[in-house]
C-alpha cells in the first residue's frame, strides 16, 4: 500500500491486514498510562484540510502522535491554502518541507488521487480524509473495525446503510469495503437521495427503513444535511424523519445483537432519535475511539516500511 | 492578408448610413479579399472525394480553373506553388462552426494566430469563434476586433460568433442587428458555455434572428438540471463522486428549442449534441419545422463521437468538457445520427486552456479540449473506417453542412472548375501519435496525447493560398 | 574440510547445523539452565515469566515451558511480545504484519522476565523487545535466552542461556526451523551467495523478520 485514496478496489486481503493491525494497536495501547509508541520516530505528517472537520483531524493527529511521527496541521483557514494558492502547489510545497505523508480533507472528488498523481516519485504518501462525495476510506476501516468487534466477523453479515447515499462518500466507502469483506450490504434511501446506476453497485437497493431492519446485523445512519432540502430531495426534515430516521419504535425492530453506527456529527432528532444515539446497541462512541487505532495502522501501513514497490 | 485588405473591407462593411438590421453581408465571401492577383496552384496527384482517378487541379486567383488527369494540367506561366497530394484525398476546406480562439482576454491560452494556424494545419478554411471571450463578443467592437485579426493573420476565415444576450447572461438581448451589420457580418449568435435557458428571450431571440438570416446556436444545458455537474450522470460518476450532469438537461432544452423555433420559423443549431435522447429529440423536431428539417441543425465534436466517460477514472481533468463525456451507447448513436444526417456536421469546440486551469482538481478544472488538429483524424477513425461515412459524407459533415447553416457562399463549395479554391488535401494511409506540445495551439490539453490517429491533413488551400504544408512528417511516416 | 554430506532438509547452498535431534537436546539443556539459574521451585525464587518473540521465539518459549514443566513440575507462565512497533529498521523492510501478543495473565511485574529469541545477531531485535517490555511493566530482572548465538553483536547485548554458539560470516543466514510452523525441527545455515553481500536465502523458504534480525 503506497497510499490510501478508497476502498473502491482495495485489497481485501490488505484491509484485514490494517484492521488486524488496528486491534493490535488497540490491545498494546489498552490501559497504558503513556500512550506512545517510537514506531514513527522522525517520520512527518501532515494534516491539510480544506474542509472542518474536529473529528477526523483529531483523529488522525492523536494517531500520529502515539506513534511519535512529528504531526503539523494545516487548515484552509490561516495558510496559502485560503488564500488561492492551487492544490498542485500546496501539494508540491508540503513534499519539499519534507511531508512523509499527506492526510487530505478537501470538497473536490478526486483531489486525493490528484494529489497522489502529483506526488508520484516524491515517496510522501497520501491518505484521503475524505474527497467531496467520493470516499472517506478511514471511515470505512473504523466501521469495520467497529463491526468486527460487535460482531465478530464481517463475511456473511448484513449491514443497511441508511440515509444520503447520493451524497455521502462514507456510503461510497463502506458499500465497497463491506462488499469486499463479504458483507452483504442494503442501502435505504428515498430515490432522490440514491445516485443513478445504482444497480451496478454490489448492494440491494430499499425505499423502506422498516422492511430492512429486523434481519440487519448492522444499520448505519448517514448525515442528513438539512440544506438538501433546498435541491428538493425531500420534502421536509420532518417528512425525512418520518420515513427514514432510527426512532426509538424502529430501533426496536432491529435484532438483540444489532448494532447502530453513525460517522457523526450527529443530527439528532433527525435522522437518529437521540437515545437510540445513546443505547447500548449503539457503537458511535467505540467508532470514535476505533478511529484512531485504525489510522494509527494505516500510518504503521504506509509509513513503516521501506521502498516499497507498492500498488495503491 | 495584407492590412491595407481588411481596411478595404472595413470601408464597405461600416458605412455610417447602412440600416443596422440590413446585413450587408460584405464579411461573408472571398469578395473581401478584393481582385488582387493570387497566383497560382497546381495540385498534383489528387483524389477528389477519394473516388476515381487521381487528377492534377489547377488554380488561378482563387478559384479552381482546371482540373484533368495526371500530368495533362499545365501550370499557366508563372505557378507559385505545386502541392504534390501523392494520391491524397481531395476535399473542400473544412468548416469548424465551434472554436474557441479565446483572444480577447486569455491570450495566454490561445490567440487568433496561434488558433488560426492550428485551424490552417487541421485542413479548416473557416472557423466560428465563439463570443464567450473576455470582453465578451456582445457587440460590434468585439466582433469587428476578432474579425480584422483573423484577416490580418490570413490562414482561416474567422467568424466572429456574436453573443445572444449581453454578457452571457441570458437576460437581455445582445444587439444582434448591429453585429450582423458590422464588417464581421455575424450570422450565427450563440450564448455557448451558457444556455439561453429562458424561454422568452430563447423564443425572442429565434424570432428576430429571422430577419438576419441569422442562426441561433444553442448550448443546449438547463442550468437547474445541472447545478454542479462535473460529469455525465450515470454508473461512473456516481462511483467517482461526481455530481450528474444528466441527459435529460440537454434533451429537455432540445426539445423545447424545436418547438419555439418551429413556433418562429426560425434557424435553431444544437451545439455539441452528446446524447442518445438528443438525437432522437433532433429526429423528431426535424422535419416538423415549417421551412423543413434544414431549419434545424446540429453539431456532434469528435471527442463525443470516440470518447467516453470511462476515461473519467484517475480524475485527470484534461477529460472534463461541457457537455461531459457519455457512454459508449451515446457515442455509437451520435455517429450513427450523423451518417443519417440527423446531425448534421461535426465542429470541435476547440477549447484551450492554460495548463494552471487544467492541471488542477477536477471541480477546480476547467472544461474543454483541444480539436481543430485532431477532428479529422477522428471523425476518419469514428465515421469513415467503421463504414458509415465515406469521403463525400466527411466532406459533407466536415465543410458543406456547415457552410451551408452559417450561410458561407464561398466555403464547402464542390470541387469543381469556377467554384473557389478552398482546399484541404489528406493523407488517408497516414498514422500519428498526438503530442499535445507539438501542437500549433498554444494550450496543449489535448485528450489524445498518446494515441494513435490515422490520417492527417497534408495540406490546406484557403483561396488559391497554400496556408499548411505538413512538411515536418513524410506521409510513410508510422 | 572434511566433504559434508547433504543431510536431509539441506538444499544447494544449506547446511544443517542441528538436526531435530540436535534441537530437542539443546533445548532440553536450556531448560535445565533456566531451572538451575532462576532456583525454580526453590521457596526464595522469583516468579519467571517467558516472553517469546514471534513468530519462532514465541514457539520455543513455548517449549521450554512445557520441558521446565517436565523436568521441574513448575508451571512456568509464557506469552509473546511483539517487537514491531519498536524496531528500529521499519524503514529498511516491507511493510511487517504485526504479531499477535498474548501476555500471561499474571503480568510481568516483579517477576524474572526471560526473553526468548530463536537467533541472536546484531542484539537490536532484543533492544526493541527490552523497549516494549518496558510499556508492559516493572519485571525485576530480565534475562534472555536464544537457540542460537552466531556472533556479529552492534549493542552490549549477551544472552543468559545459549542452545548453540556458531560462528558465522556477516552474509550468512541462519533459519531456524520449528515443527510448529516449518513442519519440521532444523537450523540451517544459508551461505552466501556468491559476490551477494545481501544474503537472501538460497532456496528454502526464508522467513521475514526471523533468524537474522539485523
Amino acid at each position: 500500500m503506497r497510499h490510501l485514496l478508497g476502498t473502491d478496489g482495495l485489497d481485501p486481503a490488505v484491509a484485514t491486514q490494517v484492521l488486524d493491525s488496528a486491534e493490535t494497536m488497540k490491545q498494546t495501547l489498552l490501559g497504558r498510562e503513556v500512550r506512545k509508541l517510537p514506531t514513527l520516530r522522525g517520520r512527518t505528517v501532515i494534516t491539510v484540510f480544506y474542509e472542518n472537520s474536529t473529528r477526523t483531524r483529531v483523529s488522525f493527529e492523536l494517531a500520529g502522535k502515539w506513534m511519535s511521527a512529528d504531526v503539523v496541521n494545516v487548515s484552509a483557514g490561516g495558510s496559502s491554502v485560503g488564500k488561492g494558492e492551487s492544490l498542485r502547489d500546496t501539494a508540491l510545497t508540503l513534499s519539499a518541507a519534507g511531508a512523509d505523508c499527506v492526510v487530505l480533507r478537501h470538497p473536490s472528488s478526486g483531489s486525493a488521487h490528484r494529489l497522489a498523481s502529483w506526488l508520484d516519485g516524491t515517496g510522501t504518501a497520501v491518505i484521503n480524509a475524505g474527497d467531496g462525495m467520493h470516499e472517506h476510506p478511514t471511515q470505512a476501516l473504523l466501521d469495520a473495525a467497529t463491526l468486527r468487534e460487535r460482531l465478530g466477523d464481517i463475511a456473511g453479515r448484513r449491514v443497511a446503510i441508511v440515509g444520503d447515499v447520493l451524497h455521502s462518500r462514507v456510503a461510497r466507502s463502506n458499500v465497497h469495503l463491506l462488499a469486499a469483506l463479504g458483507a452483504e450490504v442494503v442501502v435505504v434511501a428515498p430515490p432522490t437521495l440514491l445516485p443513478a446506476g445504482i444497480d451496478s453497485w454490489p448492494v440491494t437497493v430499499s425505499h423502506s427503513i422498516d422492511a430492512e431492519l429486523p434481519a440487519v446485523d448492522a444499520v448505519m445512519m448517514l448525515r442528513v444535511q438539512a440544506e438538501r432540502m433546498h435541491g428538493a430531495f425531500f420534502p421536509s426534515a420532518r417528512e425525512y424523519s418520518v420515513g427514514f430516521g432510527l426512532t426509538e419504535a424502529r430501533a426496536a425492530l432491529l435484532a438483540e445483537h444489532a448494532v447502530v453506527l453513525h460517522p457523526g456529527p450527529m443530527m439528532r432528532g433527525m435522522e437518529i432519535a437521540a437515545p437510540v444515539a445513546d443505547a447500548p446497541s449503539s457503537a458511535i462512541a467505540e467508532q470514535v475511539r476505533n478511529g484512531v487505532h485504525v489510522r494509527m495502522a494505516i500510518l504503521y501501513h504506509l509509513l513503516a516500511a521501506g521502498a516499497e514497490e507498492g500498488q495503491q | 492578408m495584407t492590412e491595407q485588405d481588411a481596411g478595404g473591407h472595413e470601408e464597405s462593411g461600416r458605412s455610417d448610413d447602412a440600416p443596422p438590421v440590413v446585413p450587408t453581408g460584405a464579411g461573408r465571401s472571398a469578395g473581401g479579399d478584393g481582385p488582387r492577383d493570387r497566383g497560382s496552384v497546381l495540385i498534383t496527384n489528387a483524389v477528389p472525394y477519394g473516388e476515381g482517378d487521381p487528377v492534377d487541379v489547377l488554380t488561378v486567383n482563387g478559384v479552381i480553373a482546371e482540373i484533368g488527369p495526371v500530368g495533362s494540367v499545365r501550370a499557366s506561366g508563372e505557378a507559385t506553388d505545386v502541392l504534390d497530394a501523392a494520391g491524397g484525398v481531395l476535399l473542400p476546406g473544412f468548416v469548424d462552426l465551434h472554436t474557441h480562439l479565446r483572444e480577447p482576454g486569455r491570450e495566454d491560452a490561445e490567440t487568433v494566430r496561434s488558433g488560426a494556424t492550428a485551424a490552417a494545419l487541421g485542413g479548416y478554411t473557416a472557423v466560428f469563434a465563439m463570443a464567450n471571450t473576455d470582453p465578451v463578443a456582445d457587440n460590434a467592437l468585439v466582433t469587428e476586433h476578432v474579425w480584422r485579426a483573423g484577416r490580418q493573420v490570413g490562414l482561416v476565415d474567422v467568424h466572429p460568433v456574436g453573443a445572444v444576450t449581453v454578457g452571457l447572461e441570458g437576460a437581455k438581448l445582445a444587439e444582434l442587428g448591429t453585429m450582423a451589420g458590422s464588417a464581421a457580418a455575424v450570422r450565427v449568435f450563440s450564448d455557448d458555455g451558457h444556455c439561453v435557458d429562458d424561454p422568452l428571450i430563447m423564443r425572442r431571440a429565434l424570432e428576430y434572428s429571422t430577419a438576419l438570416d441569422a442562426v441561433i446556436a444553442q448550448h443546449a444545458e438547463e442550468p437547474r438540471l445541472t447545478a454542479g455537474a462535473q460529469a455525465h450522470e450515470g454508473e461512473r460518476a456516481a462511483r467517482l463522486g461526481l455530481a450528474g450532469w444528466p441527459s435529460s438537461a440537454e434533451e429537455s432544452i432540445v426539445a423545447r428549442d424545436c418547438i419555439l423555433a418551429a413556433h418562429a420559423g426560425a434557424r435553431l443549431h444544437v451545439c455539441h449534441v452528446s446524447t442518445e435522447g438528443t438525437a432522437d429529440v433532433l429526429r423528431w423536431g426535424k422535419p416538423r419545422h415549417p421551412s423543413g428539417p434544414a431549419a434545424i441543425s446540429a453539431e456532434v465534436t469528435p471527442h463525443h463521437l470516440l470518447l467516453t466517460d470511462e476515461r473519467l477514472t484517475g480524475y485527470d481533468p484534461v477529460n472534463k468538457v461541457n457537455p461531459p463525456l457519455r457512454t459508449s451507447s451515446d457515442a455509437a448513436a451520435l455517429a450513427d445520427a450523423l451518417a443519417e444526417g440527423v446531425i448534421d456536421c461535426v465542429a470541435t469546440d476547440h477549447a484551450p486552456h492554460a495548463v494552471q486551469d487544467k492541471d488542477a482538481e477536477w471541480a477546480a478544472a476547467r472544461p474543454g479540449m483541444l480539436g481543430l488538429q485532431t477532428a479529422l483524424s477522428v471523425v476518419v477513425r469514428t465515421m469513415l473506417r467503421p463504414g458509415l461515412l465515406d469521403w463525400r459524407g466527411v466532406a459533407r459533415v466536415m465543410s458543406e453542412r456547415p457552410a451551408e447553416i452559417a450561410r458561407l457562399p464561398d466555403q464547402g463549395r464542390p470541387i469543381e472548375v469556377g467554384e473557389p479554391a478552398n482546399l484541404a488535401i489528406v493523407d488517408q494511409d497516414a498514422e500519428w501519435t498526438v503530442r499535445g506540445a507539438e501542437l500549433a495551439s498554444i494550450a496543449s490539453n489535448t485528450p489524445y496525447e498518446g494515441m494513435r490517429l490515422p490520417a492527417k491533413v497534408r495540406a490546406t488551400v484557403l483561396r488559391g493560398r497554400v496556408t499548411a504544408r505538413d512538411t515536418a512528417t513524410s506521409p510513410t511516416e508510422g | 574440510m572434511a566433504p559434508h554430506t547433504r543431510g536431509a532438509g539441506e538444499t544447494a547452498g544449506q547446511r544443517e547445523l542441528l538436526t531435530a535431534e540436535d534441537v530437542a537436546r539443546t533445548i532440553a539443556r536450556m531448560a535445565h539452565q533456566v531451572i538451575e539459574k532462576t532456583a525454580l521451585g526453590s521457596a526464595a525464587a522469583s516468579p519467571v515469566v517467558l516472553l517469546g518473540i514471534p513468530t519462532r521465539g514465541a514457539t520455543l518459549a513455548a517449549r521450554l515451558a512445557e520441558r521446565i514443566r517436565t523436568f521441574s513440575g513448575v508451571e512456568v507462565p509464557y506469552g509473546t511480545l511483539d517487537i514491531t512497533l519498536y524496531r528500529d529498521d521499519l524503514r529498511h523492510h516491507p511493510t511487517r504484519p504485526l504479531e499477535h501478543m498474548e501476555m500471561p495473565g499474571e503480568g510481568v511485574d516483579d517477576r524474572v522476565v526471560i526473553l526468548v529469541d530463536d537467533v541472536l545477531f546484531s542484539g537490536r531485535s532484543v533492544r526493541a523487545a527490552l523497549d516494549a517490555l518496558r510499556e508492559h511493566g516493572r519485571p525485576r530482572a530480565v534475562q534472555l535466552a536464544v537457540l542460537v548465538d552466531r556472533g556479529h553483536r552492534e549493542l552490549p547485548i549477551r544472552a543468559d542461556y545459549v542452545g548453540k554458539n556458531m560462528p558465522t560470516a556477516r552474509d550468512e543466514d541462519v533459519a531456524v526451523q520449528f515443527d510448529e510452523v516449518d513442519g519440521r525441527d532444523s537450523v540451517l545455515l544459508n551461505q552466501a551467495r556468491a559476490g551477494g553481500a545481501d544474503t537472501a536465502a538460497a532456496g528454502g523458504e526464508r522467513h521475514e523478520g526471523e533468524g537474522d534480525r539485523t
